[in-house]
């Protein structure tokens, strides 16, 4: 079976301006198997746009070598990009003068696609993602997460056998974030000869959509296997959450007891109360934990536990939140 | 999806062309600022002539030389500096990882910006003929038709060319606009006949399209004998035929270039990690 795409020892450096060397990708090797969903996870930084931009042609890599569609990406390039496609999250493409239809219309005949055909395709998409009614819009009259649904549209049209969506829901309401997965998976179950390459900041929408994830951080893949997998990863225990008061330092308390990882203080109100969360892998060491923050002088406020999910994963693997600024 | 190559290119081409033939015009504030703007300095020279009691004859030769002005603008503007654009709205990674040759995006834009620059031009020789009273008195009028669209393709495939070299500079494009537009009307002789210049400036004026062109354009539109001509209509359309292919053979190898520096250098998108 012919791999979707394939990247091997895929590095890409950056010179910096006094001449220092930022290394985006370092020795990346990915296998996305035909009829996959494939997830690429990590912070801001991580290299995730980098390869993406080595896998659609934009970008060389400094060595290394990617396959995608059988195309090498540097010397096929022709070939290659009749069979992919590409959407951006919070895109600003295309021209405000022209309307939504005619926007998607002109980026479809770039890739030669028959007149008639795009324009019969493109109003089906306009009705499936409830743009019917502004297809004679201005672009320079839609609101952010129209745009992004006519960018979505772009995307799918010239019916790509493989399609990077680079956060694709990035900003977008819930409604529409949720409108633009189910297409996603409708799209997908269609015909399992495509593939999706799918980068996010969003854990559940990893999880919702993806058959594979790689956890990506410093230009370096650190884990890679299905949702489920990476989750088997963190054990039986589960995630834990502590409000404590009055709020720890940080999270010293737990970090000894044995089966710990992945412990934070998340919130501080003001000192007075803390949140602390951490994975456990077994339940029956709870009571040590109990036990040290009473010997802290901590009161437990509440507590919760729940299934460990990739947000979890990710802390465990990378030794950080996603979203720091959480 | 299996296109042939010619009808894929065509239909780029169309589509690209389609921005700014229909695009372009779909907002009449245009008229304002691209036509009824030129025509203050076109009316000026003209008021000039007509106290200094020149033949009316030299009111013809502005209101041509303004009729000009669009496609100069739409080089600057709307070819050379174009890709800068493209690149900050994000547009120039979606037509570079498409399927089309970057020529056929190249072209697209030449072919609707030399239709956006004739609706303005149109629009400044009818204020020239209705408002000013000037009188054109065509002759040789075949030749007349090629010079003029010699004169367009290679302006615009100069536009094309330019592009690229903008492309690099960056912003600095824009300040180079503004540094280009004076130096070239005057060069150009949007306003007086060119052949007093001294020879040193001409063979210099002479390398702008724009000057062999509106100078062959007015001494087959003007009537003989006004002592305008800077060479023969004939010898102009040649040099601009002749820069025409040279431009735009130039416009697709620094295409292809530029192309190859972006994706080494990762200075061809906005968005990087």
């Amino acid at each position: 079976m012919s791999l979707a795409i394939e990247t091997v020892d895929l590095v890409r450096t950056f010179k910096k301006r006094r001449g220092e060397v930022f290394s985006a990708l370092d020795k990346v090797n990915l296998e996305v198997r035909p009829g996959e969903v494939f997830g690429l996870l990590g912070p801001n930084g991580a290299g995730k746009t980098t390869l993406i931009k080595i896998l659609v042609t934009l970008l060389y890599p400094t060595s290394g070598r990617a396959i995608v569609a059988g195309c090498d990406v540097v010397k096929e390039t022709d070939r290659l990009r009749g069979l992919i496609g590409m959407v951006s999250g919070g895109e600003t493409s295309g021209y405000g003068i022209l309307t939504v239809r005619e926007n998607i219309w002109m980026f479809s005949q770039f890739y030669g696609m028959p007149s008639r055909l795009a324009k019969e395709r493109i109003d089906g998409y306009l009705q499936r993602f409830g743009l019917a009614g502004d297809a004679k819009t201005k672009v320079n009259k839609l609101s952010t997460g129209m745009r992004q649904k006519m960018n979505i549209i772009r995307g799918f049209v010239t019916d790509p056998r493989i399609l990077f969506l680079d956060e694709p829901t990035l900003g977008l309401d819930v409604h529409i974030a949720r409108e633009v997965r189910a297409y996603i998976k409708e799209w997908m179950a269609e015909n399992r000869d495509r593939n999706i390459l799918l980068t996010t900041h969003y854990m559940a929408e990893a999880e919702e959509l993806c058959d594979r994830i790689a956890i990506i951080d410093n230009g370096r893949i650190i884990a890679c296997d299905t949702p489920a997998a990476l989750r088997a990863t963190l054990g039986k225990g589960g995630s834990f959450t502590l409000s404590l008061a009055p709020a720890p330092a940080d999270a010293s308390l737990v970090e000894g007891v044995p089966g710990v990882s992945g412990a934070y203080v998340a919130q501080t109100d003001g000192g007075a109360e803390g949140v602390l969360r951490f994975q456990l892998n077994d339940d029956t060491r709870l009571a040590e934990i109990f036990a040290a923050a009473s010997r802290a002088g901590l009161t437990v406020r509440e507590f919760s536990k729940r299934q460990p999910d990739l947000e979890d994963l990710f802390m465990k693997v990378v030794g950080r939140r996603l979203h720091e600024d959480e | 999806m299996k296109t042939n190559k010619f009808i894929a290119a065509l239909r780029a081409i169309k589509a690209r062309a389609y921005v700014r033939i229909v695009g372009g015009n779909r907002e009449l504030s245009w008229m304002i600022s691209e036509v009824g703007l030129p025509i203050i300095s076109l009316a000026a020279y003209i008021f000039v002539y007509r106290s200094l009691g020149a033949p009316p004859q030299y009111e013809g030769l502005v209101v041509l030389g303004g009729a000009m002005i669009p496609f100069w603008v739409g080089v600057l503007w709307g070819m050379a500096s174009q890709f800068y654009w493209e690149k900050e709205t994000g547009n120039l990674d979606l037509f570079m990882a498409s399927p089309m040759h970057p020529a056929w995006l190249l072209l697209g834009m030449a072919t609707g910006g030399m239709f956006m620059s004739a609706v303005r031009a149109l629009g400044v020789l009818a204020i020239g003929v209705f408002v000013f009273g000037v009188h054109f008195t065509p002759h040789q009028p075949l030749l007349l038709l090629t010079v003029f669209l010699l004169t367009l393709t290679a302006l615009f495939s100069l536009g094309m060319a330019a592009s690229s070299v903008y492309f690099l500079v960056g912003r600095l494009g824009l300040k180079l606009n503004m540094i280009l537009m004076e130096p070239v009307y005057f060069l150009s002789g949007l306003f007086f006949p060119v052949n007093k210049f001294a020879r040193p400036l001409l063979l210099i004026a002479a390398a702008i399209p724009l000057t062999l062109g509106l100078d062959g354009v007015r001494q087959l539109l003007l009537p003989r004998g006004l002592g305008i001509g800077f060479l023969s209509p004939y010898a102009e359309a040649s040099i601009l035929a002749a820069m025409t292919v040279v431009f735009t053979i130039g416009a697709v190898r620094l295409m292809r270039r530029l192309e190859a520096k972006g994706k080494r250098d990762g200075t061809m998108s906005l968005r990087w990690e």
